[in-house]
């Protein structure tokens, strides 16, 4: 009914190639952006910040990062836990080396440090495709994990080689410790978050993005029409590890506090983020936060149903839990192949041309 | 000789009994690839949930006990009976059978003709949802694995490079009988895909599934045979991993030894799952000998990818995968 | 049905606050790849507050609600664990797990709620100047290392030197707890130490086991969790190596890490930190909790090693509630009153015997000062069929451990801008 382009005349090119061109979805838009900087800061509590709604954040940035990699530029990578990894520990030999350094100025050079070690590792890619090109970025996953847990100085040769964030101030108040309270930490991440989504939107609409999906559509072909595989590759490499490494950087400082490399960042941190993309789908911002959602949300809203309400047995729930996030992605993928964020947009394009379906 | 070249020796040949054991993993994605064009995630789970089943069937356990008892209040566990390891295994494999035709019939089927990644995802899914079965029938403690598999060092290579170098070199009993059923195991794989009606329709829709449909063959049919021997052979690494350190859930994991593996010998050939499989064997164990104790040790997992990479950037698509042609 | 109504029951007790309860909240772990050393601690953890609950009506008159929360040893999962429970009143947390105690030491100090690491987490804990809220009694990896060296040197005529000993070790920060203590010990004594790392989960072991074979070390020591246990004891066995002088620490201990392998495991030894064999408790855990069909588990790992180190672990956590109390008076204790429990804790035999589990730890004290009790251990073995206990409880070298406790707990104040309390004055 309101969400049609009917009536929404554009008078201008800017007008026209905004983001949200469909006045509804601008104004749902900013409805968004009202609750989660007017409303959620309020009312928010440590359980709902630690529990759900930071660790979305922080996960939607990772998202967003590897769907820029593989939703936009085509290239599977399963580094993503080492390149969060080496996130984290920059921040933490910044904060411990330079105690004065302002949190964002921490959280941004250890984007940019990730940045440079994934070019490094992007290096193959121009050699390397599909599936192999995964299996070799396992290539860095293991081998970063297995240099932070091997190298006492990263971590400041303390015996156990656990890394724990200091307390950082930041307006005077904490960001990072056991004394932030549960609205600045939100802040923090949903102001990276905005950033870096806006930024994220950007890029992938300009010159930058399309040379990325065109070596995603075909590489030769996009290199026969002039697009430089070798800067369009590792670009992405490089744009996609730096909002990896944001999100390893916070998920340490902000989030968890502290990490043991192997259990943080392993293995399975690759997977995890690597599903969301897909969930949600590929080459989709949407998709990037619909996916995070769906795989930070969904286990947490089955303990609560299954648990808490229903007063199972927590083995069998957890078993539960397995069979039905398990079932779903199933579902969801016979029912719609290209994710969440096909379906919203099905949903979408159904509400355009409603109550006239043809 | 000096003592170094005798350790190496050793070691060598323990790398390559270990990659045997990778091979044997590497060798359940392959069949499924080939035949399907499906990277599947849920090798490893499989594994786990075969070997999980075949403790189950043996010692008589009640499947989702845990579950039954909880709902109805009742205390049963074990039904009472004991099955022989053979008879065992054998039911195993038509749970894997079973498995597989389910997978087909409500997974699978409806995903014909996706792109590889999405049909990568459904396996995610089949993953997560076997693994949640898996405990749900036979619950998440450890079980003890006994098939009878011989364990242990082999005293007769033992005694004989004793004679020989002066060292008596170790090697496992378990490596050397999985070595064997390794071996079985692939001859008999390629003895029915070239000299059986079944194996030749699987060659056929691995080279082509529109053609291998217009001289009708049942690409269904296919699928689920590839799915059930995907599971067989799952079941066979599942009984060679678990016999060593009793079966639980870090089974699963077992499949990420196979990508590696998978990398170097190409996703799409059996000989090369062996081969790629003894390479990244000896190529670990002789690294983490020779370099290991300058760096810290623990580098089996890292250098066999990172020997995979190197090896990538020369041979993209793997020693034995097929030549990539590109075309616009 | 019976075990559904009841939480049920306490699902809807859970609804209504209004009853006065003490809240212990269990991180426990079910699933995932440390399932099988969950299970049966949480077992005895809940059994035991079960058996206070079904016999004394609970501690002091009030009783003991215990709320499971899955962590799957996920430290975001323990963290989302911990939020969940936190505003409840949970009184103690125990997480079993390192990964969630480094992550909840800082938290859980924030919020003055008490941690209890018993045996695990961050061994510099001990020093309660500066970690005010955490407690790592009755003893922590750097005694259990000192101990180990102090059985070898007992069995050698007091003396090591020109001996081999290697560490194998999980290749985390609980794997590395033990190296510099081991490393100290090492130019004191004079024995070699060589270090093998088994990266997690830890299911491949050949090439280590291969080069214990070459390096025939006089002592293995280890320190592993979960499927490495079962593998390495496996490889051992294979190798031929002498198990006696193969040993592991509290974790690498259990039924289940050499039931696998079964006879062929006699005389693999292991620390540990409470006495093992029958206690008059377990009677009273089968007639009051399995019987009555309240257990947590399905009641077949009852006396086993993790169960009865998680009833251990119960008890320590009833006793000091028992204790805090008796110091402010009040039925229903704050989680700070909890502290304050477990900082005056004192166990004696004749406490031990009462509560029918005699001489299961060592008598110890804690301290404003000192949160790490004793560090005393017991060497067990297993024979076959059975895990027996070889002797008595034994000490550390404190002269050893102290200096690193303040070393690494000074390192830890100023990394997080800590000051510590004075314990003396007050």
């Amino acid at each position: 009914m309101f969400y049609r382009e009917a009536g929404d005349f554009k008078t201008s090119y800017a007008d026209d190639s905004q983001t949200f061109p469909i006045a509804f979805d601008r104004y749902r838009y900013y409805a968004v952006l009202a609750v989660a900087l007017g409303i959620i800061p309020f009312v928010i509590t440590d359980y709902w910040a630690s529990a759900i709604l930071i660790p979305f954040l922080i996960y939607a940035i990772a998202a967003i990062g590897l769907n820029i990699l593989t939703g936009y530029c085509g290239q599977v990578s399963l580094g993503t836990g080492g390149f969060m990894a080496v996130g984290a520990y920059t921040s933490y030999k910044l904060m411990t080396a330079f105690p004065g350094m302002d949190m964002v100025t921490v959280t941004l050079l250890s984007g940019a440090m990730t940045a440079m070690v994934g070019v490094m590792f992007g290096l193959p890619s121009l050699r390397i495709k599909g599936f192999y090109l995964a299996v070799a970025t396992l290539a860095a996953q293991f081998f970063l994990v297995w240099l932070f847990n091997k190298v006492p100085w990263f971590y400041n040769y303390s015996a156990s080689g656990q890394i724990t964030a200091p307390e950082r101030l930041l307006f005077g108040h904490a960001v990072t410790g056991p004394n932030a309270e549960a609205w600045v930490k939100y802040l923090f991440c949903l102001a990276f978050v905005f950033v870096l989504a806006w930024v994220a939107r950007n890029l992938t609409r300009g010159a930058m993005g399309r040379q990325w999906m065109a070596i995603r559509d075909m590489d030769i072909a996009a290199e026969i029409i002039g697009v430089n595989p070798l800067r369009a590759k590792l670009s992405a490499f490089a744009v996609s590890s730096f909002y990896v490494g944001v999100a390893g950087a916070l998920l340490f400082t902000v989030y968890l506090g502290a990490v043991e490399v192997g259990e943080a960042y392993g293995i399975q941190k690759s997977f995890l983020v690597l599903f969301m993309i897909i969930i949600g789908g590929l080459g989709s911002l949407f998709g990037s936060f619909a996916g995070a959602a769906f795989m930070v949300l969904l286990p947490v809203a089955l303990k609560v149903l299954l648990v808490d309400t229903m007063g199972w047995d927590t083995a069998l729930a957890t078993h539960f839990q397995f069979v039905i996030v398990g079932g779903l992605i199933m579902f969801f993928l016979i029912v719609e192949p290209h994710g969440l964020a096909r379906l919203w947009s099905l949903a979408k394009e159904k509400l355009r041309l409603w109550p006239f379906p043809h | 000789m000096p003592d170094q070249l005798i350790f190496a020796m050793e070691v060598t040949l323990n790398g390559l009994l270990n990659g045997v054991m990778y091979a044997l993993v590497a060798l359940g994605f392959v069949l499924i690839f080939k035949a399907s064009g499906i990277f599947n995630y849920a090798q490893g789970v499989m594994a786990l949930f075969a070997a999980m089943t075949l403790v189950g069937i043996q010692q008589g356990r009640v499947p989702f006990g845990h579950l039954i008892n909880e709902i109805f209040g009742t205390d049963i566990h074990y039904f009472g009976w004991e099955v022989p390891a053979l008879a065992a295994i054998l039911l195993t494999a038509l749970v894997m059978i079973g498995f597989a035709i389910l997978a087909q019939r409500f997974v699978f089927r409806h995903l014909v003709g996706q792109e590889p990644i999405i049909l990568f995802m459904a396996t995610i899914g089949l993953a997560y949802f076997l693994e949640g079965v898996s405990d749900l029938m036979w619950g998440s403690e450890i079980r003890n694995l006994d098939v009878g598999l011989p364990q242990g060092i082999n005293d007769s290579i033992d005694a004989v490079t004793f004679n020989l170098f002066g060292y008596g070199f170790f090697i496992d009993n378990l490596d050397i009988t999985a070595a064997i059923v390794a071996t079985v195991l692939v001859a008999g794989l390629i003895a029915f895909a070239q000299y059986t009606k079944q194996g030749r329709a699987m060659r056929a829709v691995a080279d082509d599934h529109q053609a291998a449909l217009s001289v009708g063959i049942k690409l269904n049919y296919v699928w689920v045979l590839v799915w059930s021997l995907a599971g067989i052979v799952a079941l066979v690494a599942g009984i060679m991993w678990g016999s060593k350190s009793g079966v639980q859930f870090s089974l699963s994991l077992i499949a990420l030894k196979a990508l590696p593996v998978l990398m170097l010998g190409g996703f799409t050939s059996i000989p090369g799952a062996i081969i790629g499989g003894l390479i990244i064997g000896v190529g670990e164990a002789l690294f983490e000998f020779a370099i290991g104790p300058m760096i810290g040790g623990a580098t089996e997992n890292w250098f066999a990818y990172v020997l995979a990479l190197v090896f990538l950037v020369f041979r993209p698509q793997g020693l034995f995968g097929e030549k990539i042609i590109e075309r616009v | 049905m019976k075990k559904l109504l009841t939480t049920v029951a306490a699902g809807a007790m859970l609804a209504s606050p209004a009853f006065a309860d003490l809240m212990f909240p269990d991180l426990s772990y079910r699933t995932g790849p440390f399932a099988a050393g969950g299970i049966p601690f949480s077992d005895g953890y809940q059994d035991y507050f079960t058996l206070l609950n079904q016999r004394d009506g609970g501690i002091g008159g009030v009783p003991v609600r215990v709320v499971e929360c899955e962590t799957a040893y996920n430290t975001e999962r323990g963290v989302e664990c911990y939020e969940a429970t936190k505003g409840d009143g949970a009184l103690v947390y125990q997480p079993l797990s390192t990964g969630i105690t480094y992550q909840l030491i800082p938290r859980a100090t924030a919020d003055g709620i008490p941690l209890h690491t018993m045996g695990y987490g961050r061994t510099s804990a001990v020093n309660g100047e500066v970690f005010s809220h955490v407690f790592n009694y009755p003893a922590n990896y750097w005694d259990a290392a000192s101990v180990m060296i102090n059985v070898l040197l007992d069995e050698n005529g007091g003396s090591l030197s020109g001996k081999k000993i290697t560490l194998l070790y999980h290749n985390s920060a609980y794997g590395r707890e033990p190296i510099r203590t081991l490393e100290t010990l090492a130019a004191q004594h004079g024995f070699t130490l060589n270090l093998l790392a088994v990266d997690s989960p830890g299911q491949e072991q050949g090439n280590q086991w291969l080069q214990i074979r070459r390096d025939r070390p006089d002592y293995v020591l280890f320190w592993g969790w979960g499927v490495m246990n079962q593998v390495a004891i496996q490889e051992a066995i294979n190798i031929r190596y002498p198990l006696e002088n193969f040993i592991g620490n509290w974790w690498a201990g259990a039924d289940h890490d050499v039931a696998s392998a079964g006879q062929a495991a006699a005389g693999y030894r292991a620390l540990n930190m409470n006495r093992l064999g029958d206690m008059p408790v377990f009677a009273e855990i089968q007639q009051h909790v399995i019987d009555a069909g309240l257990a947590a588990g399905d009641g077949t790992n009852l006396g086993s090693v993790l169960y009865t180190r998680g009833m251990y672990a119960a008890m320590l956590a009833a006793e000091a509630a028992r204790k805090a109390q008796e110091i402010h008076g009040v039925a229903d204790i704050t989680p700070a009153m909890m502290r304050d429990g477990m900082e005056a804790l004192e166990m004696t035999n004749a406490r031990m015997d009462a509560l029918g589990m005699p001489g299961i730890g060592p008598e110890f004290a804690v301290s404003c000062g000192d949160h790490g009790g004793t560090g005393q251990a017991i060497m067990t073995q297993w024979n076959g069929t059975e895990w027996v206990t070889l002797t008595d409880f034994i000490a550390p070298d404190d002269s050893v451990t102290g200096p690193l406790v303040l070393e690494d707990s000074a390192a830890y104040a100023a990394e997080a801008g800590i000051t510590p309390r004075n314990c003396n004055g007050s």
